[in-house]
């Protein structure tokens, strides 16, 4: 086991929480390139401080009704669909 | 029951506290243009955009009605409206949430430090809310081929998805499943004066609990427990309760089901236990995420609000108590007769119409009693009737007027009105119950008296149901449409004549 800032484990636990099937030994290259990525975001401390811009506060939109997607159009990227709703594998 | 098992009962206190999802009656769902009104009979994923199904590049906005409705109930609920509040994403994987998260509100909630105050058993009590905050309704999924567990697939509806959430917490300050369904009854009740939730709407209220018992020599005499027994006593999270008098019982179940278990000397797993409300009990769910599996951050997408002024912009109407307390006072009414015309707005706006034009006594007497007692009969309330109110007012007019007795405008005329739909005069022209002239009078005791000389001759003697006798023969020629005092009056006046010629 190496000392990655993300370790095999907590890779299994976030896939595991995304639901996502790990093949045998991905858990470690993950892992590992998770190290790799936050390397790269190092490269950010190099960057000069600069102002933060003033926060935008209370963006709000009237209680008004929009139109938005015909059901034909809400399911046209559907892989699968019954009787107008989204189809999936079970889930507990 | 045994001294031994009524003290280990003794030996044990409830602590439930609970997580009020409330859905705020807006037009539009909270982050996009949305309609909330469920068409009947509408189809599936007809109410959806880019933004609540999820889809990449959509960016969410505010609907200015949630937040104001949050205000609202916050100020209703006496709690702090944060200087500052914003939106965090909750992540987890789950169908009901396309984008794989949920937008709600984490560490910096719009409401905090509330309170609402409950009477149990006449006896009131404060209930302390510790923080309300928005967040958005996941979408509708259908198990198909089977239950939960046993399902082949799962089918996703998105048309509930994004309508406004309010989530109401409280501390666990509630001692009983008792007072877990004053207090939800008391929290609708405020709410629907707000116009802000229809308690009829399918789903418009849903509770998890959070149950524990601990040792009764924990609690303090002002019935408070320090934290550290709350957090190391195993408690469950139980879920899928809709109503106040489902609260009651799944709390009254989950209590019994913990009590028994720990009798029989066995620790109370800490798990997430799902209401099964058609059988009653509840049943342990698969293991859910802890907190910090859902990976809390700000939602980026939304810029933070500052509303706490708002707070003294946004008028909310007079609240139940209040409006209790002053009919009592401007009304003479009795505690009773007050609370049951305050359980609604409607009902309460209802009333103070009619004392208006009647006398506050004889309006409580027709509202109260009469009509809310036939509603109630009928499994219907005054939302029911909404645009009938007009006729129960000509009717209450007509008996003021004297133009049809009480009695047969409450046992005849209201009770066609309401079963069949029609008008009070349809009904008084139909059964010709108009209140009996003068001269029908006359007549009617006129025939009385000459039939039977019997009761007459007692009347005579001083008999004190003879008259009483008289009065029901001419109650009864004239259909019960003449007033009785001016039958009794004449009747008298008549037999004197008779006496004296």
């Amino acid at each position: 086991m190496t000392d990655y800032a993300v370790d095999e484990d907590e890779v299994r636990h976030v896939a595991a929480l995304a639901r996502l099937g790990l093949a045998e030994g991905e858990a470690a290259e993950f892992a590992g390139q998770f190290a790799d990525i936050l390397e790269y975001f190092e490269a950010l401390d190099e960057v000069p401080e600069v102002d933060a811009e003033p926060e935008l506060t209370n963006v709000l939109r009237p209680d008004e009704v929009d139109e938005g997607l015909t059901q034909e159009e809400a399911l046209q990227n559907a892989p699968e669909t019954e009787d107008g709703r989204f189809k999936g594998p079970r889930v507990s | 029951m045994s001294t031994q098992a009524s003290a280990e009962r003794a030996d044990l206190a409830v602590v439930i506290g609970l997580e009020v999802h409330v859905q705020l009656e807006t037009d539009t769902k909270i982050f996009c243009g949305c309609s909330t009104t469920a068409k009947e009979d509408e189809a599936p994923n007809s109410r959806t955009c880019p933004v609540c199904l999820g889809l990449p590049g959509a960016l969410p906005a505010v609907n200015e009605a949630a937040v104001e409705a949050a205000v609202r109930v916050g100020k209703a609920l006496d709690a702090e409206i944060a200087p500052e509040t914003r939106f965090h994403r909750k992540n987890y994987f789950y169908p009901d949430l396309p984008k794989n998260f949920q937008i709600s509100q984490y560490d910096a909630p719009i409401c905090r430090d509330g309170s609402i105050e409950v009477s149990v058993e006449g006896e009131r009590r404060e209930v302390v809310i510790r923080r309300a905050h928005l967040e958005e309704d996941p979408g509708s999924i259908v198990h198909a081929g089977g239950s939960i567990d046993t399902a082949d697939y799962t089918l996703v509806d998105y048309n509930r998805a994004g309508t406004p959430l309010m989530e109401i917490v409280t501390e666990p300050d509630f001692r009983s499943p008792d007072e877990t369904r004053a207090f939800l009854a008391k929290l609708e009740e405020v709410l629907e004066y707000l116009s802000i939730f229809d308690g009829g709407r399918d789903g418009s209220l849903r509770i998890d609990a959070n149950v524990s018992l601990v040792p009764a020599t924990e609690v303090a005499d002002d019935g408070t427990i320090d934290k550290e027994t709350l957090a190391a006593a195993n408690r469950t999270e139980v879920k899928n309760i809709s109503s106040h008098k489902g609260a009651e019982k799944a709390l009254a179940y989950e209590v019994t089901r913990q009590r028994n278990a720990i009798k029989r000397g066995r620790a109370i797993d800490q798990e997430t236990r799902h209401w099964d409300e058609s059988r009653g009990i509840t049943v342990s769910m698969r293991a859910k995420e802890e907190e910090k599996d859902y990976r809390y951050f700000d939602e980026a997408d939304i810029p933070p609000l500052q509303v706490a002024d708002w707070r003294e912009r946004l008028s909310i109407p007079e609240l139940p108590d209040a409006r209790r307390e002053r009919f009592r006072e401007e009304y003479g009414l009795d505690n009773e007769a007050a609370a049951k015309l305050t359980s609604t707005k409607q009902v309460a706006d209802f009333y103070e119409d009619v004392a208006g034009e009647f006398d506050p006594g004889l309006a409580a007497t027709w509202v109260a009693d009469v009509l809310l007692g036939e509603l109630n009969y009928r499994d219907m309330g005054v939302a029911d009737v909404a645009d009938r109110l007009g006729e129960v007012v000509t009717l209450i007019r007509l008996v003021d007027k004297e133009e049809i007795t009480r009695k047969n405008a409450e046992e005849q005329v209201l009770r066609s009105m309401l079963d069949e739909g029609v008008d009070p005069e349809t009904v008084i022209e139909r059964e010709g119950l108009g209140t009996a002239d003068e001269d029908e009078v006359v007549v009617a005791v006129r025939e009385a008296i000459d039939a039977n000389p019997g009761a007459v001759a007692d009347y005579h003697d001083g008999e004190d149901g003879a008259l009483n006798y008289l009065v029901g023969q001419v109650m009864g020629a004239t259909g019960g449409t003449a007033d009785p005092g001016t039958v009794n009056e004449r009747l008298r006046a008549t037999l004197a004549e008779a006496n004296e010629g």
